[in-house]
């Protein structure tokens, strides 16, 4: 190397691949898209049959929270994703711990719920009406199985995934079988059950929605499907803007227990 | 407490793996065991405490274990296997908990095995928060709390530096030279075998089969790194084991 030489700084490399939460940045965008809808439509270059104007949905939705509809459909609702996910979510975990420990159950039920799995639930419904009637317990069996099957999936995949060295080490000190299954499988396990605790939620919101379109008088799939078969979108997204607010809610329930439990992961 | 054992054969589907081995470790007395990589070593220790089953042979433990021995036969990980979600204190708790021990007598025990391995002031923080020597630590003081009969260690400073493992290795000496217990040491590192063992035992390349039995007479407590006579040892046992250490490698190889 000659003394002409000019010395560089070594180039940046790294980095990146990590994505962070940057606070706020997902209502800006949020907000930008509703802002572009509302000029969109107010200066005509976006038809009122293609999207209603955002203005009109927010007046929507305080009309509704006023007159008191709001809650008529949103308590029924709330209540049937309440039973249904809660019932399909413990049994889930339940059956799920079950497969992680004893390979009787596993080699019983894992191809069972394998072929649980892909069927759309919404086709059993009529099904779950003839066996629990018309009535909520039909509603309820339906995002059950829903939430049931991939909770699961995702409780005996956190089982088998926990560290053995853990089950080991137990062992080795002597401790009994339900105090390792309590002490170390279970808060081994809990960070993928809890993840696998957003899909199933989510796909408990869905099942729920269409449960309300296909027979029921309040909820917010019935006022859904009733906007939409007059065409009215203000309603029709007043519906939808409340669907997404509750996954956002539920989400944000696992975050905050995901937070609370899961302190030592750091 | 002593452990006798008796031509333990050991074999994986078709791969043996130990080759009737057959030892006596008094009580009181640290063996170190050393052998190429993949030689059993590991899987020794698992049988000697009973993790798992020999194909044939028995390990048998001669004398009741001392008054106040919960957990007569522990181990100390190479990976420390401490609970995350466990602050330290939880950690040591948690092996007492199954023996009913809890509250005031369980605090008792865990402050003294804490002060024992200098770890008194991190009682309450989590093992992400530990470098890995005192996360060692935490095992050690884990071990202790259940008062073992025995101690079986699988290279337990292979994880951490090298000034790290010197100050860990004066920390055993000093805890056996407290308290003497009996240890099983498994290890590669022939330094750490002749500053821990009252004998070293020499394993061949798999199936590994006792090649030799070396006693140290030096006590524990006057060893310390770059003596001579603990030098010239080491490096007649690297003599020992590196045409079993050349061939072992070159077996992996032909895998
Ligand atoms: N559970 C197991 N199933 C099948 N083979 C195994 C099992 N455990 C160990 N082995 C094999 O047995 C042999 C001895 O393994 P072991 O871990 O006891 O060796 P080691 O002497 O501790 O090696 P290292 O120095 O690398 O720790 C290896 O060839 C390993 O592949
Ligand atoms: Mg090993």
């Amino acid at each position: 190397m000659s003394d002409a030489d000019p010395a560089r700084p070594v180039p940046f490399r790294g980095g990146g691949f990590r994505p962070v939460a940057k606070r706020g940045t997902g209502i800006v965008v949020f907000l930008l898209l509703l802002a572009l809808v509302e000029w969109g439509t107010r200066a005509g270059w976006i038809g009122n049959l293609t999207l209603p104007r955002p203005s009109d949905v927010g007046v929507t939705l305080v009309d509704l929270a006023r007159s008191g509809q709001l809650w008529v459909h949103l308590i029924p609702s709330l209540t049937r994703l309440a039973v249904g996910s809660l019932l399909g979510v413990t049994v889930g975990i339940g059956v799920g711990v079950m497969i992680g420990l004893f390979s009787h159950v596993r080699a019983g039920l894992v191809p069972l719920v394998a072929a649980l799995f892909p069927i759309p639930k919404i086709a059993l419904l009529p099904l779950f009406v003839i066996w629990f009637g018309i009535d909520e317990a039909s509603k309820y069996a339906l995002i059950a199985l829903g939430t049931f099957t991939p909770t699961v999936v995702s409780t005996y995949g956190a089982v088998d995934n926990v560290d053995r060295t853990l089950i080991r080490m137990g062992q080795s000190f002597g401790l009994s079988w339900l105090s390792i299954v309590r002490k170390i499988v279970l808060p081994g396990a809990l960070p993928g059950i809890l993840s696998g605790l957003r899909v199933s939620i989510a796909i408990g919101i869905i099942l729920l929605v269409a449960a309300e379109m296909l027979g029921a008088q309040y909820g917010i799939g019935a006022y859904v499907l009733q906007a939409g078969s007059l065409y009215d979108l203000e309603r029709l997204f007043a519906g939808v803007v409340i669907l997404s607010a509750l996954g956002v809610l539920t989400s944000a329930i696992v975050g905050v227990l995901e937070r609370r439990l899961l302190v030592w992961r750091g | 407490m002593d452990l006798t054992l008796e031509h333990i054969t050991h074999r994986y589907s078709d791969v043996p793996v130990l080759q009737d081995i057959s030892l006596h470790i008094p009580a009181g007395e640290i063996l170190c065991i050393i052998g190429p990589s993949g030689c059993g070593k590991s899987t020794l220790l698992r049988l000697i405490g009973g993790l798992e089953r020999p194909d044939s042979g028995q390990v048998l433990q001669l004398g009741t274990p001392p008054e106040g021995c919960l957990n007569p036969l522990t181990y100390v990980f190479q990976d420390f296997a401490l609970l995350p979600w466990r602050s330290v204190g939880g950690n040591i708790s948690l092996v007492l908990e199954d023996h009913g021990i809890r509250g005031k007598a369980a605090d008792a025990i865990i402050a003294d095995v804490l002060a024992r391995t200098r770890l008194s002031d991190f009682r309450n923080a989590l093992p992400r928060q530990l470098s890995g020597g005192m996360k060692q630590r935490v095992a050690i003081a884990r071990a202790l709390a259940v008062n073992p009969a025995v101690m079986l260690l699988d290279e337990p400073l292979s994880a951490l530096d090298a000034q790290t493992r010197e100050l860990l290795m004066e920390d055993l000496v000093a805890l056996w030279t407290r308290q003497p217990f009996t240890g099983i040491y498994v290890t590669h590192n022939l330094a750490e075998a002749v500053r821990l063992g009252h004998r070293i035992a020499i394993l061949s390349r798999r199936p590994g089969q006792l090649r030799e039995v070396i006693k140290v007479e030096t006590p524990l407590g006057d060893r310390h790194a770059g003596q001579p006579e603990l030098e010239s040892l080491q490096a007649r046992l690297w003599q020992m084991m590196k045409d079993e250490a050349v061939a072992a490698d070159q077996e992996l190889l032909n895998v």
